[in-house]
């Protein structure tokens, strides 16, 4: 049997249609991007009163890395859920014995993480963008605009959800416990933040053409732990709780 | 398994015909009994799903609950949801774990009805049950298992393998002199005094309850009953446990 988008999308829908009813992850898809949406507009709007410019574009850079804490901790609190939360309500195995194929159920689950987040984080910088632009001061305006701020975001975001997403679904296949699983998904998206953090601000100065070349590694690592996941992803322990 | 052969390669092929109830419904609680059913149909690369999803609620009795969400619905009735999905493929082989386990006695009661219009259709179950009762109406075989199989067979051979077979004979009063009349009868093989009567061990039953029945009768004896005597699946699995315990000991 061939790759099924038919059995990806049957997981998908049925991963949103729960996020939609699951207050805890509306309350979290509201709130975390409320905050991180007015956090960099404070941060903005108060630098021009008292940073000099040769700091304005550290604070800018701070601004952009509250937005991407969004795509950092979203999908990976999603996606450390997915198995080992499925595991323990009961669900997991009757999934497991219909036809679908891992790399299926694993893309399936990807997606319902990835796609809300991606919405949400480049609503939130589109916002960001507008009020700065409309609201700021000149100068800041053209900071944001000016370097690599704007491209890291539009670059980063989608790569460093792929990566929280593959992070939080490999702990939760190993792990016995919801909780231990989503701490640790958020422990394992940090590396990665932090060396966008020292990009964003201008720690390590990063050109077009070296942002271009770090997201084609990224996108090159993520889906190596696409397959990497896969392969770890048990069938029969998940099943049986012993291994093929 | 299903007419496939088993072997990795063919897993999803034999997963498309197979279907499974665990003894725990593993519902999406908080989805439809109709979203629940169309997540599976779509796992199942289904055609006609409106029509399939109608046709397992209509076998359970559900078509009006479709739009509850999972979590609004009693044990019993997401039960019956879970046995919806497993119908859902129509499997060729279909695993049953304790399908009835918290349901009232008029819901078990259409589900051992399903069970058996399930079997008529040529549907291969296996249904672990820890109600002997249940195993004894609706399979046609029956594995025991004690940490070990420990026996499988229909369920008489069972029966024939740990009991000798054996006739019940209820009186209105005891007889004066039970050996000159029991032990005298060429097609029983011992006997014992019971509570309410006599229980003969017999080889053939039909041979020995009409000699039984003429020999009672000749000694004045007012005969209640004779029957032969049925061990149900409870003894055998008793009988089974006894065995092990002594074994053990020994």
């Amino acid at each position: 049997m061939s790759f099924s988008w038919t059995r990806v999308r049957a997981i998908s829908v049925k991963e949103l249609r729960d996020y939609r009813r699951n207050r805890f992850v509306v309350g979290t898809m509201t709130v975390l991007p409320l905050l991180f949406v007015i956090l960099p507009l404070i941060q903005v709007f108060d630098a021009y009163a008292h940073v000099d410019s040769s700091n304005l574009n550290r604070h800018v850079g701070l601004s952009m890395l509250y937005m991407l804490l969004i795509p950092a901790f979203l999908p990976s609190t999603l996606s450390a859920y997915s198995v080992v939360g499925e595991r323990e309500q009961g669900t997991l195995e009757p999934v497991l014995i219909t036809p679908i194929r891992r790399e299926e159920f694993l893309v399936g689950k990807a997606l319902a993480a990835f796609v809300p987040t991606l919405v949400l984080a480049y609503v939130v910088f589109g916002i960001f963008l507008a009020a700065a632009s409309l609201f700021a001061h000149p100068v800041i305006a053209s900071a944001i605009y000016s370097g690599t701020h704007v491209l890291l975001q539009l670059l980063f975001t989608p790569l460093l959800a792929g990566w929280g997403i593959w992070v939080g679904i490999a702990v939760s296949a190993r792990s016995a416990d919801v909780r231990v699983a989503q701490q640790l998904s958020i422990l394992g998206t940090l590396p990665l933040l932090g060396i966008l953090a020292l990009m964003s601000l201008n720690v390590i100065t990063v050109s077009a053409g070296l942002a271009v070349g770090l997201a084609a590694v990224l996108l090159a690592i993520d889906l190596l732990a696409w397959r990497a996941v896969a392969a770890m992803f048990d069938r029969e322990r998940l099943i049986t709780g012993r291994s093929a | 398994m299903a007419g496939i052969e088993l072997r990795p390669g063919n897993g999803p092929a034999i997963r498309s015909r197979i279907s499974i109830m665990p003894e725990s419904p593993g519902l999406y609680l908080r989805l439809t009994v109709m979203e629940n059913l169309q997540c599976f149909a779509g796992l199942y690369e289904l055609d006609g799903v409106r029509g399939r999803i109608e046709r397992a609620l209509r076998a359970v009795n559900l078509e009006d609950r479709a739009g509850d969400q999972c979590r609004a619905l009693s044990k019993g009735l997401r039960q019956r949801v879970a046995l919806a999905r497993a119908l859902l493929n129509d499997p060729a082989v279909l695993f049953l774990d304790e399908p009835t386990s918290g349901l009232d006695p008029v819901a078990s009661r259409e589900v051992h009805g399903l069970i058996a219009s399930l079997r008529e259709r040529g549907v291969t179950i296996f249904l672990t049950t820890h109600r002997l009762e249940e195993a004894e109406r609706l399979c046609h075989r029956v594995a025991i298992l004690n940490t070990t199989l420990r026996l499988i067979g229909r369920p008489d051979e069972l029966r024939d393998q740990l009991f000798s077979r054996s006739l019940d004979v209820r009186l209105r009063s005891p007889l004066d002199d039970a050996n000159a009349v029991l032990g005298a009868l060429s097609g029983v093989e011992g006997w014992k005094q019971a509570p309410s009567g006599y229980t003969l061990a017999v080889s053939d039953p039909e041979i020995a309850a009409p000699q039984a029945a003429r020999a009672l009768v000749g000694a004045g004896a007012d005969i209640l009953s004779i029957a032969e005597s049925r061990h149900s699946l409870e003894d055998v699995y008793l009988e089974l446990i006894d065995e092990d315990v002594e074994a053990r000991r020994r």
